[in-house]
């Protein structure tokens, strides 16, 4: 039988910092909720929105896999590995982060915010030797199917992780259907509405909700209204 | 009240000078640093920590080792100074902010 948890929009943690306004779904920064740590190997959603000519200067991560989806806007990144780019809406961004690395983030524009998704997930191996990639998606390819976007295999559609996870977003029209399988025994799903409304085993989500489901190996989607949203598989245990 | 003793153990410098500064910047926490497993081991013998925190370069037999020896919560710190290195020692100790 599915297990599930419901996260709505405005039970996330936020922070307010002028500059920038960001929603936390898990435990983050001055945010701590011992309730809300991780969905799985899932450590960190938070749904950031920065201003113009702003950005978060040089800090440090190890061992962390860190995924970065812009939403609007572009993000300058720079990093102790010396690679410099700019990351737009349509594009996905990955560091792995393993034996240590500094990198810093700043809104592309002077003027106009940004908003993107920064997610980290527990990486499965250790001190590996951090590494940067990014990906221009065709938004055509998620227009009312699933688009994977990250996976476990260097191979396969997306970027990728050291872990047992694959990562889907759906651009879907009203009164469409469409089910995901899992890929791995033991994996979960954790599901975040970007904007519109759908409806997953009898839970109405809405924009900027999060729901998480597991012991289940497949699951049907309902769209209510138009919608994009993003599928975050992940191990439950690691 | 008693100071919090943190031990963060790992190799990579500049990261330990960020965690250490970031814990000493918080009243009431202590940081201190050790770069390997016996380092770590040797500095139980002056301090009676109440965390250690993990951080990367260690060995899986460094882990191990650090682990078996401390009775305490021993975490990862995934790099700390960026918004998760508080929120896990709370947990880690379950205390609140």
């Amino acid at each position: 039988m599915a297990q599930t948890i419901f996260h709505p929009a405005a039970s996330r943690g936020k922070a307010d910092l002028g500059w920038l306004k960001s929603y936390h779904t898990f435990s983050f920064g001055g945010y701590y909720n011992p309730e809300r740590m991780h969905f799985g190997a899932l450590r960190v959603l938070n749904d950031d929105t920065v201003d113009g000519g702003e950005g978060f200067g040089e800090h440090p991560h190890d061992n962390m896999e860190i995924i970065s989806i812009p939403l609007k806007g572009g993000l300058k990144h720079h990093d102790s590995m010396d690679n410099v780019a700019v990351i737009n809406d349509g594009d996905i961004q990955v560091m792995s982060a393993g034996t240590g690395i500094f990198h810093e983030e700043h809104n592309d524009d002077q003027d106009e915010a940004v908003q993107f998704l920064q997610i980290w997930v527990y990486p499965n191996v250790l001190n590996v030797e951090p590494r940067y990639d990014q990906l221009t998606l065709n938004k055509d390819d998620r227009h009312n199917k699933l688009q994977q976007i990250l996976s476990p295999n260097p191979d396969d559609a997306g970027v990728w992780i050291y872990q047992n996870a694959w990562f889907n977003l759906g651009s879907f029209d009203k009164d469409l259907n469409t089910e995901y399988k899992l890929h791995a025994e033991g994996n979960g799903v954790y599901v975040f509405v970007i904007n519109g409304s759908i409806k997953i085993n009898g839970q109405v989500l809405n924009t900027r909700d999060g729901f998480g489901i597991w012991d289940i190996d497949k699951f049907n989607i309902e769209i209510l209204e138009d919608a994009e949203f993003l599928l975050m598989e992940v191990p439950m245990s690691f | 009240m008693q100071n919090i003793e943190i031990l963060i153990v790992g190799q990579h410098p500049d990261i330990m000078k960020t965690i250490l500064r970031l814990l000493n910047n918080k009243s009431g926490w202590n940081g201190t640093a050790a770069f390997n497993a016996d380092e770590a081991i040797e500095k139980s013998s002056t301090i009676a920590f109440n965390v250690v925190l993990l951080g990367a370069g260690l060995t899986d037999i460094e882990s191990k080792q650090i682990q078996q020896h401390y009775k305490i919560p021993v975490v990862q710190h995934y790099g700390g100074g960026s918004g998760l290195l508080y929120a896990e020692i709370y947990q880690a100790l379950n205390i609140q902010p």
